[in-house]
């Protein structure tokens, strides 16, 4: 509501006041609520058995990897409920809103919610659970204690949880960006979104994209610098491989970002025009220069989870991966690809045939690279002794349904194509066909890959059963729908409809969203029951009969990873290790020097998250004050030069012959 | 690490490093901060491009030839040039172990980077006051995006500059003193070159 007319700013508080609350809205208002009571029962309980100290030391500040890595994937799984309940709320919107419904939600907030679901997905969904994998396994995988540079990783995850805070707190205060996700001028522009939802759109993902930038560089560093003796870049895991082209994709791509963002906030807090249409601003620039950022983006959210079928189906074929080679350059052609193709995304911006040609070609060719990777895959199961454990059947799950979403793919780069179907709900099957079924499938697929792993037990195989098949039918019953009536012409973002005979696909797509939420609850399920019975599911070192390095050392890995760094001889490092009889050190162990856990990474992110509320709501005085506490807090961190210690040889020695052997292993005496 | 050891499959097996590896602190900053310069460069990448689209929407004000005073510039520019060199000069002192000659020498840097942003400042100043800030054309929007971003990181290196003085201060040319100034370095280098972008590309192609 445009309460801005009525209400002006203040100095203590900006253009914040009880107006911003919405408590006009009954759907908002009861959601509150709910967090507010379920907030309250969490702190409550986290005090009652004074957790709060064990979270700080043991987690919040820790600059371990793997805890960080799984902390990205909580991270993701919050955020994940938050953006499949915008889902679900669309999908009832849509069911209702026939034969002269108004259905439940306004104009006004349906359209937050459609470009909250969109970008808490990709950026607080997709890219914590992307991170968390890449931080959890890329350092064990190349026998590595920690990543480069450790106390930049928890500054990462804290910079990207305070983006994901400050969107979440634009439910409550104030509003969301009623833009879409990628807020398109000159709808972002002052003069068509006057509010405060583009501001908060802008600030949070300014505030996660320094954390993403910062993760880059740092694994980029790790896979450069930090890799096990022996182990060359062609003896490298295919995961690590990917990894690496994934955070070259967002170290080159993600500053990007962030200028262009830089310049939609001149104009909406400076009056420039860069993407007005005052003076000469340009809409367009800014459309193509975010996709040119966002096509990098779609590469890296696939990438790594290329990776993790790579290993899964391997791992669970009982061979060496085919094509390691082929692989690799299927993997880093699509890195160089992915940079040529941003203007697919507006083939009807007007750039003529011959642009548009090259364009629609070079997103075709992609469609080759990813092809050989599926017949790598293919061929590594053909004769294969397949075990059909859960990540594997994630795995297949994936190959059958992203080979649909490329074909789609391949469709919709036809520029004379996608001047009908662009804007459609066919588009929206199309992303979601690759998204859900290529990385949605792909962390399951790695969750449960990885979980004992990091925990030391296996995840329920019967939850895990119920979840992946509400998914895979629940995904085909939800988006064949938006496929079919996006070829009828129907377009995205639509709130009511008039057309009586759409109606059934729609509810059609409901039920698919339902089968859906069946599939989150048996997720969450399968994750309480699985702690329950941790010790039935109990696991040593290496439960899968796995491949590569990271199932070398126990499950869990002790904070140090390998109390000897490994030498690697081949691809397939541990692979090789258990066919050319490999015994676990038992003796002449060495205290191990590791970096120090710190607070600054959370004191820091939390001023940035002030910083960005006050510039959301024009506090100037709190903006200069945090911004200036930014700044001394980072220098006075600058200052402290004691950074790592050593563990001492006993707790190493107790340790090393505390903990499980790795199978297939005979050791430790 | 993995440059320092070649293993073939043939070769009799050690699986394990007796030692820990050596990894000496900080052996992956300057490769770190690199990689940094270069994702900043894309952002300067980004505002070159812009510019290059919106260098010539006047919206009816005025063009570079009505606003930029080449002499200024030339001056600001020398300014800069030669606080790289002085930057240079402070690097030689700290090889030889001079601190007190790295001191000096980082504060005439520090001067020199100075001198640049009040002539910048008066430059911004002056357009303003005249009328013509960031809103008056798309063209003066992509001129003050690109060069206020360029002053605002000079900002930046010379806080760090003092920064750092006061770390050399407290706890001499230790190894890890040392890295971080070979890394401000690095990033004053940068901000060199990326101005010899702008005075090129904005202000000598705007005017000649």
């Amino acid at each position: 509501m445009a309460t801005e007319a009525i209400h002006e700013p203040t100095f203590l508080l900006g253009k914040l006041g009880w107006h911003s609350i919405p408590l006009y809205d009954p759907v908002i208002l009861g959601t509150f609520i709910g967090v507010v009571v379920l907030g309250t029962l969490l702190v409550g309980a986290l005090t009652y058995y004074k957790l709060w100290s064990y979270l700080w030391t043991e987690w919040f500040t820790s600059v371990d990897h793997k805890k960080i890595g799984i902390m990205y994937m909580v991270l993701g799984l919050v955020m994940f409920l938050r953006g499949f309940a915008d889902a679900i709320m669309m999908r009832l919107q849509q069911v209702l809103a026939f034969n002269g419904s108004e259905g439940y939600l306004n104009a006004h907030h349906y359209d937050q919610v459609f470009t909250a679901h969109g970008v808490i997905m990709i950026f607080f969904v997709a890219m914590p659970f992307v991170t968390g994998l890449m931080n959890y396994a890329v350092p064990l995988q190349i026998g590595a204690r920690d990543v480069s540079f450790p106390f930049l990783n928890n500054f990462s995850f804290w910079m990207t949880a305070s983006g994901a805070g400050l969107t979440m707190i634009s439910l409550f205060v104030g509003e969301y960006a009623k833009t879409g996700w990628l807020a398109f001028p000159p709808l972002s522009e002052l003069s068509s979104s006057p509010d405060v939802g583009v501001d908060y759109y802008i600030w949070g993902l300014q505030i996660a994209g320094v954390g993403t930038t910062l993760s880059g560089i740092n694994l980029l560093a790790t896979i450069i610098k930090m890799r096990a003796p022996g182990m060359t870049l062609m003896r490298m895991p295919i995961f690590t491989w990917t990894s690496l082209c994934t955070n070259v994709l967002i170290v080159a791509s993600f500053p990007v970002l962030t200028a262009t963002l830089a310049l939609l906030t001149l104009d909406r807090y400076m009056g420039a025009n860069f993407f007005t249409n005052e003076v000469g601003g340009n809409p367009m620039l800014y459309i193509n220069l975010i996709w040119i950022w966002g096509h990098p983006e779609v590469y890296i959210l696939i990438l790594p989870l290329f990776g993790v079928f790579s290993e899964v189906v391997a791992t669970f074929s009982a061979k060496r991966l085919f094509g390691y080679s082929s692989m690799v350059y299927a993997t880093i052609c699509i890195t160089i690809l992915s940079y040529l193709v941003w203007l697919h995304h507006f083939f009807t911006m007007g750039s003529g045939a011959t642009v548009n040609s090259f364009f629609g070609i070079a997103t075709m060719i992609i469609s080759i690279p990813t092809g050989a990777k599926l017949f790598n895959w293919l061929f590594t199961m053909y004769r294969g002794r397949i075990r059909y454990e859960l990540p594997m059947m994630w795995a297949v799950a994936f190959m059958l349904t992203f080979a649909i979403g490329g074909m789609t793919g391949v469709m919709l780069a036809v520029p004379p194509a996608d001047f009908i179907l662009h804007n459609s709900l066919f588009l929206v099957a199309h992303f979601h066909n690759v998204i859900i079924g290529g990385v949605v499938f792909g962390v399951f697929a790695g969750i449960n890959y990885w979980f004992p792993k990091a925990f030391g037990f296996k995840l329920d195989r019967f939850w895990g059963l119920i979840s992946f098949w509400c998914w895979v039918i629940g995904f085909w019953v939800a988006f064949t729908p938006l496929y079919i009536v996006g070829l009828m012409g129907v377009t995205r973002r639509m709130r009511v409809f008039d057309d009586p005979s759409l109606h059934i696909w729609f509810i059609i797509a409901g039920f698919g969203a339902l089968f859906i939420a069946a599939g989150i609850f048996a997720l969450l399920m399968q994750i309480f029951v699985s702690i329950k019975n941790r010790k039935a599911l109990a696991v040593d070192g290496d439960p899968w009969d796995a491949r590569t390095l990271e199932w070398a050392t126990s499950s869990p890995p002790p904070d140090y990873n390998f109390a000897f760094t490994p030498v690697v001889y081949a691809v397939d490092a541990w692979s090789d290790m258990k066919a050319n009889g490999y015994t676990a050190p038992t003796s002449g162990f060495k205290p191990i020097h590791m970096p120090r856990s710190s607070g600054a990474g959370v004191i820091l992110s939390g001023i940035a998250l002030v910083l960005g509320f006050a510039l959301v709501w024009h506090i100037w005085w709190l903006a200069v004050v945090s911004f200036v506490g930014l700044i001394a807090a980072a220098i006075r961190h600058t200052f402290d030069y004691d950074r790592d210690y050593h563990i001492p040889v006993e707790t190493v020695i107790r340790t090393e012959t505390g903990r499980l052997a790795p199978s297939g292993v005979s050791t430790q005496g | 690490m993995s440059s320092t050891m070649e293993t073939s499959p043939d070769q009799a097996r050690v699986w394990h490093l007796d030692e820990e590896p050596h990894h000496e602190e900080g052996h992956s900053t300057p490769l770190g901060f690199w990689m940094y310069l270069m994702s900043d460069c894309l952002i300067f990448a980004i505002l070159f491009a812009t510019y290059a689209v919106l260098g010539d929407r006047y919206g009816g004000g005025p063009d570079q030839k009505a606003l930029f005073d080449l002499w200024l510039i030339a001056l600001n520019t020398a300014m800069l040039l030669l606080s790289s060199i002085t930057y240079g000069f402070a690097m030689l002192h700290m090889d030889r172990g001079n601190q007190q000659g790295l001191r000096k020498w980082l504060l005439i840097t520090a001067a020199f980077g100075a001198a640049f942003l009040v002539i910048e400042l008066y430059e911004f100043y002056h357009l303003i006051h005249a009328g013509y800030g960031p809103s008056r054309s798309a063209f003066l929007s992509s001129f003050f995006a690109l060069v206020g971003t360029h002053g605002l990181h000079v900002t930046f290196g010379i806080v760090w500059l003092f920064v750092l003085l006061a770390q050399i201060k407290k706890h001499g040319l230790t190894n890890s003193n040392k890295r971080r100034v070979e890394t401000l370095s690095m990033f004053w280098h940068f901000l060199d070159v990326i101005w010899i972008g702008v005075f090129t590309i904005v202000y000598l192609m705007g005017t000649i």
